[in-house]
């Protein structure tokens, strides 16, 4: 006989793995608009946040009717985990919608005249999250933690970026509104590769018990 | 990000050591085996239980908790049947020892059964009973420890103007709370519960609980419990039997977030049982 209590969780893991989904194609977005210098597609993904505002908001109610039913053991890792991961998707959302709204501003701009590394950085933020998801997915402990580290990669490259904008504005005074926009949108992936981060960890709680936040991995 | 600096938090330690961790436990339960008969109802459990903790038994009906439960003050001797191997020792001394005398041993091991069992008498005999079987008659020391062990069962202030009214006039959580009371009136070392609450409303049953962790401070609690979450609430650490073995022993928090057995997963999450 099936438990109604897995019934509903099976109802929370779908809800999740629906905003995974849509998180992840924010910041694919959000990313193209940089790349490609689309208007439109930039204004279309910051309306979009709004969904992810929404599945946080629905999984948490979903989520604190499981624990009315006090779940325990691997259930209850499940729905506390499922909270954070929702909290960290609704995040990465707001993200996105940050390196969309830099986009549209610097669509109605000249091009900068600047080689930065962006691409990379923003393919290896997207590994990430979307590394992050499919451990959670997969209940792959071992993927989580080989993600953690790659986070590192990331911080550097964030660090390279602004050192060249930076650079760069000192050279050419007439860039910095627009080298400023690009500043933001590199911090915007630094912080979804740490929310990426951040859902790995939760993944090897939800594996192992193990809570390895804030500790050296 | 951090943009600001906090003092640095120190996080108090857990109240009570894990298993494995230095101390002496008051029970030590060795290898003990129970035959009903033929039928072998205990199978070579050892489990050690420390002094002022709580340790739930949870599992199964039929999985021998309460049998075990009444192995630590020989309530089973009173059926004929019953036949044990392996031993428990209490404070280092063997129960099952022939020169133990058992009366002796209740009154150090003390019981709360599942109903609530006053006598029919008043609440004030119902508590003094015990002392006067154990020699104290002196009425003002009789009179002392009364109120003493109604007010550390948390009923005194509900009964001190009606102590010589019938007990039986008493509510169910009332009536368990004064059982409390008279198994603690005579000062035993060990309390034994046996689902003491599942019979009371949401109310008292907190009541009781609540009573359980305040006991804990002078005396050493196992409960025998079914619900889950009560173990969680009350327990420090928390046994799971099943079919007359001991699957799983460990803290209670361990046991309920995050147990080594996948036996004890699958019945504290309700897949089975």
């Amino acid at each position: 006989m099936e438990r109604h209590f897995d019934h509903d969780l099976s109802e929370l893991k779908q809800r999740l793995l629906t905003m995974a989904s849509q998180a992840e194609t924010a910041v694919n977005r959000a990313i193209e608009a940089l790349t490609t210098r689309n208007y439109d597609l930039a204004i279309q993904v910051k309306q979009n946040d709004e969904i992810l505002d929404r599945g946080e908001v629905e999984i948490d109610e979903l989520a604190i009717r499981l624990l009315a039913k006090a779940p325990l053991a691997t259930d209850l890792r499940l729905v506390m985990v499922a909270m954070k991961i929702s909290q960290n998707l609704e995040r990465v959302g707001d993200e996105a919608a940050k390196i969309a709204k830099r986009a549209r501003d610097l669509s109605q701009e000249p091009p900068v005249k600047i080689n930065v590394d962006l691409p990379r950085m923003a393919g290896l933020a997207l590994v990430m999250l979307k590394g992050a998801l499919d451990a959670f997915v997969n209940r792959d402990s071992a993927a989580a933690r080989a993600l953690i580290p790659r986070d590192e990669e990331v911080d550097a490259l964030n660090k390279q970026i602004n050192g060249e904008l930076t650079q760069f504005m000192m050279s050419d005074r007439d860039s910095i509104p627009r080298c400023l926009n690009l500043m933001i949108a590199t911090r915007s992936l630094e912080r979804i590769a740490d929310h990426a981060t951040n859902i790995a960890e939760e993944v090897v709680y939800l594996c192992e018990a193990a809570d390895i936040r804030h500790t050296a991995k | 990000m951090t943009d600001f600096l906090l003092p640095k938090l120190t996080v108090a330690p857990l109240a009570n050591p894990g298993p494995s961790a230095p101390g002496a436990a008051l029970i030590e339960i060795n290898q003990l085996s129970l035959f009903y008969g033929a039928a072998r109802a205990l199978k070579a459990i050892s489990l050690p239980i420390r002094e002022r903790v709580v340790t739930a038994f949870i599992g199964p009906s039929g999985c021998g908790k309460s049998t075990l439960l009444r192995c630590l003050n020989r309530m089973n001797d009173l059926i004929d049947t019953v036949r044990i191997e392996g031993g428990i020792k209490i404070g280092g001394h063997d129960i099952y020892s022939p020169d133990v005398d058992v009366i002796e041993l209740r009154k150090r091991v003390g019981m709360v059964f599942q109903k609530s069992n006053p006598f029919p008498k008043s609440i004030y005999e119902n508590v003094a009973y015990g002392l006067r079987l154990h020699g104290t008659t002196k009425k003002s020391e009789v009179d002392a420890v009364v109120e003493q062990s109604l007010r550390s069962a948390a009923l005194w202030d509900e009964v001190k103007d009606r102590q010589h009214s019938s007990a039986l006039g008493l509510s169910g959580g009332q009536q368990q709370r004064l059982c409390i009371a008279r198994a603690i009136a005579i000062k035993p070392e060990i309390i034994l519960m046996d689902e003491p609450a599942s019979a009371l409303d949401p109310i008292a049953t907190s009541r009781i609980e609540d009573l359980i962790l305040e006991l804990k401070r002078d005396f050493t609690i196992v409960i025998v419990t079914h619900n889950m979450q009560q173990a969680a609430r009350m327990s420090d650490f928390t046994a799971f039997f099943y079919l007359g073995e001991l699957v799983e022993f460990d803290t209670t928090t361990k046991i309920f977030t995050n147990p080594a057995q996948k036996r004890t997963e699958d019945y504290v999450t309700g897949r089975f049982g």
